[in-house]
């Protein structure tokens, strides 16, 4: 296992390289002068001339990215153009909302998934089933922000149960009720595609597992039905659901954006599309690089559970 | 003994493919019995397609008039079947025109994919060292970030609006298929007809041509199919954060995103872009799973 990790490690180097390097060159060849934004037209040339000198922009450009990872290295992410404040510090405090968000999109989606795909396994072409199928089919096509709004039309503004957007309610709010009873749309929103996936998959590997020898081996020992489904089959069925729970992990940390934006949740999806609109570059590549690695750390850890749940996996 | 003349072998192959072409073709004929849903879904697509491409013909109002004394009129309104907007412009002909713009962005960015990831794994299969490893290595980076994220992030760097949006998703979307050919190609490689076509002094650009890409057809339609639909999400996702389509023009993504603003009183103004959205794209997966099954026989039957 400790040799699986190293060479696993290792191969996460390649790949954080070329990540930093997109991030870098995506926002340093855009068009738009950083000078011109801090300073605005009436700026003299020397001013200019200082400003850039003072940031840096005068280097070649593979100067400015070592320089750039220099300084990411040392938890620096510079300073935001508009809010004027240390990037990571905005950064790190929008990232708690979005893992607060995904996290639970992520349970929802994985449990909701499981359950539903493990019904449709156990019993194929039941009433169950092809309402899960047509459900998957429906879930594959639907725009999640429009799904957003249409819950958000039903249950916060028709009915009137549950707040429309925001985290927190602005007065008297705080406690752990007023968190989930504005978490459970958008949550229910981002999670509804993955659920769908995730039943899709499970029902696939679980029907695959479920013809196998052991299975009968097991029915014949007389081991009760559901020990049969849960401990033989699922279990063995396990390694492409992580797979796929993983992928989706990613999907809902991407998705997030459009929904934070849908709930006026205040993630870093939000916080990225502001700095866009205000051509805030140091912060959108804060914002991009922060969720960038920790997709990449969800790969990581997704890999190493394979590799605990499958040791053939470790020798390969 | 009697030698073939190259008449001959040109009839065989005429012929052949012929037959070819009528296995296909009873092969959709099977799938259209078993699957009216399939069927309904491509002559939606096909009047959808109609409709938008026949729009400037058609006896729309202008989606662009502003009627500021008819702004949100519900639907059913006399004049305006689907209602106005804030703007008091006409639900219906934006709706039209904005189909234009979704189905367009959605066809060329999942073609552009396309013959991008088609060509890199054709290249990343076939040649094995150098190539191969720059283009899968390139691949894993772009794969390593989320994919609406990196979206968004190109779309960052190249500045707001429709074009760019498109160029960002284009290149976001490439990697499945350069995955999904290179496996082909790589199992293709091995195989003893590629082998043959070599020993007979067969060139690269002839194998290719003639031995692989015919055996790449088929996966890639069905992939392309099913593209197609998240390619017009990804789009009026970009356009609903403000980054694709800008105002005035109509698209289904924008539409959506300023009838946010009026969902209390007026919610048709934001529900109606989604629903159209909504159609279309499970239309164009329905078609797509029923291309799977006539296409790909591993699934057939299943």
């Amino acid at each position: 296992m400790k040799r699986y990790l190293a060479r696993r490690l290792l191969l996460l180097v390649p790949v954080l390289a070329g990540v930093s390097v997109i991030i870098f060159m995506v926002l340093h060849l855009s068009p738009g002068d950083p000078v011109e934004i801090m300073l605005g037209s009436q700026a003299t040339q020397e001013d200019r001339a200082r400003l850039r000198a003072d940031l840096g922009l005068d280097q070649p450009l593979h100067v400015q990215y070592v320089r750039w990872l220099g300084h990411v290295a040392r938890g620096d992410l510079g300073r935001s153009l508009w809010m004027k404040r240390p990037v990571l510090a905005e950064v790190l405090g929008r990232f708690q909302a979005t893992l607060i968000l995904t996290g639970t999109a992520l349970g929802l989606s994985t449990v909701a998934g499981l359950a539903l795909g493990v019904a449709s396994a156990t019993r194929p072409n039941s009433l169950l089933d092809r309402v899960s199928a047509m459900a998957s089919l429906f879930g594959a096509s639907m725009p999640s922000f429009w799904l957003g709004i249409v819950l958000m039309v039903v249950f916060a503004l028709w009915l009137g149960w549950l707040p429309a957007s925001g985290m927190y309610a602005p007065y008297g709010g705080g406690g752990l009720g007023d968190l989930l009873s504005h978490l459970l749309l958008p949550a229910v929103t981002l999670a509804a595609a993955s659920v769908t996936i995730i039943a899709r998959l499970t029902r696939a590997t679980m029907l695959e597992a479920l013809g196998q020898d052991y299975i009968r081996t097991a029915r014949a020992k007389g081991v009760v039905e559901r020990a049969v489904v849960l401990r033989h089959g699922l279990r063995n069925a396990l390694i492409p659901i992580v797979t796929v729970i993983g992928v989706q992990a990613g999907y809902l940390l991407g998705g997030a954006v459009l929904t934070e934006t849908v709930f006026a949740w205040p993630g870093v999806g939000t916080l990225m599309v502001q700095g866009i609109l205000a051509r805030d570059f140091p912060l959108v590549q804060g914002c991009v690089l922060v969720v960038a690695l920790s997709f990449v750390l969800i790969n990581l850890a997704v890999d190493l559970l394979y590799a605990w749940f499958d040791p053939r996996i470790r020798y390969e | 003994m009697t030698s073939v003349r190259v008449e001959d072998v040109g009839e065989a192959r005429a012929l052949a493919r012929v037959a070819e072409a009528s296995t296909l073709g009873r092969a959709l004929a099977r799938t259209a019995r078993r699957n009216r849903l399939a069927v309904l879904a491509a002559v939606g697509l096909v009047a959808a397609i109609l409709l938008a491409a026949l729009a400037p013909w058609l006896p729309l109002l202008d989606p662009d008039v502003v009627d500021t004394v008819k702004r949100l009129r519900p639907p059913l309104t006399p004049g305006h079947p689907f209602g106005t907007d804030e703007f008091g412009r006409d639900l219906l002909a934006r709706l039209v025109w904005g189909a234009r713009v979704s189905l367009l962005a959605g066809v060329v960015t999942a073609a552009a994919a396309m013959v991008i990831g088609v060509a890199l794994g054709i290249l990343g299969g076939f040649y094995s060292g150098w190539i191969e490893n720059v283009v899968m290595r390139l691949t894993d980076i772009l794969m390593a970030f989320p994919y609406v994220l990196l979206a968004i992030a190109l779309v960052a760097g190249l500045g707001p609006g429709l074009r760019n949006a498109m160029i960002a998703i284009a290149i976001v979307g490439f990697p499945i298929y350069t995955r999904l050919v290179r496996g082909v190609v790589l199992s293709l490689r091995e195989r003893e007809f590629v082998e043959a076509a070599r020993a007979l002094g067969a060139g690269d650009a002839v194998i290719l041509g003639r031995h692989v890409l015919p055996h790449l057809v088929s996966p890639v339609i069905v992939a392309f199919s099913l593209d197609v639909g998240a390619k017009i999400l990804v789009t009026a996702g970009l356009s609903f954060l403000g980054l694709g389509t800008q105002p005035p023009t109509a698209d289904w993504g924008s539409m959506l995103a300023t009838g946010r603003q009026f969902v209390i009183l007026s919610p048709h103004v934001a529900l109606l872009p989604g629903l159209a959205i909504f159609v279309i794209v499970l239309a164009l997966n329905l078609v797509g799973d029923a291309l799977r099954d006539v296409l790909d026989p591993r699934t057939q039957a299943g």
